[in-house]
């Protein structure tokens, strides 16, 4: 899963406000600059003018099914781990007109939408995150068809990943591989260092444009040291990641187990109520509505984001395929860890533990898949 | 009001492949009290029909909606593009609705498609039940233009009852040929039917084919496919050499909205023909 690693020759420091300069040159450059923000009690990804619109000083506390912003004792702008948001919502919007119909004298023409290929920057991007946007390139840009929205809002997006340096209560991409540590898919990183009153950036370049612009803000090189203490800071937040998920062979023990009790047992806790896929950073499913005005002669047709746990999702012939929440979790699951392998060569699942949280029952991932594990070991033993 | 039509709009999959080509409805056939077929021709005149048996386009009712019709004319034939369908839901309804001269979306074809070509010298079996003819239709028509390339045909069909056979004429015409067994069976009849009433599955046991050297191509319902494959299986066909079309909800048809999903595959794009040993650790699973 793990893209080429760029190669980097130094690294440079900046400090908070060398960053809004850099946050200035991107929109110099006519980028449009998205970053975290606190809204509605979370962090969440929405337009920045500049560092102040981060949230400093702010932190989050995780758990299944619980989320919490709280205090830092410092001004960190990036002390927190991932909230509800994904940045796939800017690449794969969550509901867009695809193109309108008009009809007259019983014969109709079809109008594409018109689009602008946008500039966006994207400010703190995490390892998992850049991992989730690498996913959803296959799904949307290596199969035999390429979705044109997609590929216009991603082409040209400048990538500032900011590394994790705390570990999330439902986080676990140590164990998927997928970080803490940015390693490749961005244009510069970060690593946020606070100590001893000091608090600065030491920065990675990815790419020329992101060496490019680096040029163009005032900051330091960094010193062996820096670096030694930021890497430091980052291997030390792998250790202490609230979840593990064991990916060894996951793909055939799933297969092996798609009769498996657990499904009964998790559906008695699941609602069916789609946040997982909603929170998401890979779901990519979609459905489309087609639409009239009340003349008849006007159509539309939009896309919208969709979930395997509506009982719509997978109806043919006058009934749904899969009707209970047994079925409907079990293929998100198996999606995730054992399909999402045999359809595009990876993971559907890069750790962020979003769906852990953001359930309202708390159900983990994680532990449904262990207990599938053990149940197997167990066996094997008894046998 | 042709001039609706010529305008700068980017027509085909190249430009982007949610967008429907516009088709004239050139001719409807009731095949059945609730089953019909629609010949259409491309309003871009110059535009010449092509597909592989087996394939299926995405069908837009102007307003209604969009739904995953099998292409079920003859291949050979360039100029004419031909859906059947049963009026079940409420797209297929209103499509049942359109006349000749109306227009309709099209995008496609997608898919992968029946084997033939690399089948000569093989036994065929056929083994059908209701609208699953249709998409069985292009092959038949495929078969039947080199019969000589084949040894023996064998059609087995099941029909809910005999005025809801699909495609009669058809089928009389090739079994006139003498070269083609077709075997029909009705799940219930009034007093004149003389023929099978049953499922179609007990047809497979005596059915006359060389289950050493047959290719089996499956379409109907997953609970006769499932009963179907356990008699090929009894009968010795090996799983490499059955052929099943499946059938699940479809958004794209592009492999991106994740609706078709019908365990590590996707149907639009993996099936919806599958070679039955690429889908047997999930085939008959329930609700998968």
């Amino acid at each position: 899963m793990t893209p080429k690693a760029p190669r980097f020759n130094n690294c440079a420091v900046l400090s908070p406000q060398q960053l809004d300069q850099l946050l200035q040159v991107l929109i110099k450059r006519d980028y449009e600059v998205l970053g975290p923000t606190i809204r509605e009690g979370a962090v969440v990804y929405d337009h920045v003018d500049s560092t102040k619109d981060l949230p400093a000083g702010w932190t989050d506390e995780q758990a299944g099914g619980k989320y919490r912003l709280k205090r830092r004792e410092d001004d960190a702008l990036f002390g927190f781990v991932v909230g509800p948001h994904s940045w796939k919502k800017y690449v794969f919007p969550p509901a867009m007109r695809l193109w309108q119909a008009h009809r007259s004298d019983g014969l109709f023409q079809i109008v594409p939408e018109t689009r602008k290929a946008t500039k966006f920057a994207f400010i703190g991007v995490r390892a998992c995150e850049l991992h989730a946007l690498s996913i959803q390139d296959k799904v949307f840009l290596k199969g035999p068809y390429v979705d044109t929205v997609y590929k216009l809002h991603r082409e040209n997006i400048f990538i500032v990943a900011v590394d994790c340096v705390q570990a999330g209560g439902t986080c676990f991409c140590a164990s998927m591989n997928t970080g803490p540590k940015a390693a490749a898919g961005f244009d510069v990183a970060l690593t946020e260092v606070l100590h001893e009153g000091r608090h600065h950036f030491i920065v990675r370049m990815g790419t020329k444009a992101g060496a490019d612009l680096m040029s163009q803000v005032p900051h330091e090189e960094a010193t062996a040291a820096d670096v030694e203490f930021a890497e430091n800071l980052v291997a030390e937040a792998a250790k202490h990641m609230g979840r593990s998920l064991d990916v060894n062979g996951i793909k055939e023990i799933l297969y092996r187990n798609i009769e498996h009790v657990r499904w009964d047992q998790v559906a008695d806790r699941c609602l069916s109520c789609s946040n997982c896929t909603m929170v998401c950073p890979t779901c990519f499913c979609s459905t489309v509505e087609d639409l009239t005005d009340l003349s008849g002669q006007q159509a539309e047709r939009w896309r919208k984001w969709d979930s395997c746990f509506t009982t719509d999702f997978s109806y043919i012939h006058g009934s749904s395929v899969r009707s209970t929440p047994r079925s409907k979790y079990r293929q998100w699951m198996m999606h995730k860890l054992a399909y999402w392998i045999d359809q595009f060569g990876t993971s559907g699942c890069v750790g962020c533990g979003r769906c852990i949280t953001w359930c309202p029952v708390g159900i983990d991932i994680t532990e449904e898949a262990r207990v599938i594990r053990e149940g197997e070991t167990l066996a094997s033993a008894a046998g | 009001m042709a001039t609706m039509i010529e305008n700068e709009v980017p027509q085909g999959l190249n430009a982007d492949p949610m967008i429907p080509q516009l088709y004239r409805i050139d001719r409807v056939r009731d095949e059945t009290d609730d089953t019909f077929t629609l010949s259409l021709v491309p309003e871009n005149g110059e535009a010449k029909i092509s597909f592989l048996p087996g394939q299926f386009n995405m069908l837009y009712v102007f307003g209604t909606g969009e739904v995953p019709i099998s292409i079920s004319g003859n291949p050979a034939m360039t100029s004419v593009l031909e859906h059947t369908t049963r009026s079940v839901g409420i797209v297929t309804k209103a499509m049942g609705l359109l006349k000749p001269g109306d227009q309709i979306g099209v995008r496609g074809p997608f898919g992968s498609h029946w084997p033939l070509n690399e089948e000569n010298g093989r036994d065929f079996v056929i083994i059908s039940g209701g609208i699953g003819l249709a998409p069985l239709r292009p092959v038949l028509y495929f078969l039947m233009a080199q019969r000589e390339k084949y040894r023996k045909i064998v059609l087995l069909y099941g029909a809910r009852a005999p005025e809801d056979i699909l495609f009669k004429k058809e089928l009389e015409r090739w079994r006139g040929k003498f070269d083609l067994e077709v075997q029909v069976t009705v799940d219930r009849a009034a007093s004149g039917w003389r023929g099978n009433v049953g499922v179609v599955t007990p047809l497979v046991a005596r059915a006359p084919f060389d289950p050493s050297n047959t290719v089996a191509l499956l379409c109907g319902p997953e609970v006769m496919m499932r009963y179907a494959v356990m008699e090929l299986q009894k009968r010795g066909v090996p799983h490499d050499r059955m052929y099943l079309s499946m059938e699940r909800n479809m958004r794209c048809a592009l492999g991106y909205c994740g609706h078709c999903q019908y365990g590590p595959g996707f149907v639009c794009k993996d099936g919806p023909v599958y070679r039955f040993d690429q889908i047997a650790s999930v085939f008959g699973k329930s609700e998968v």
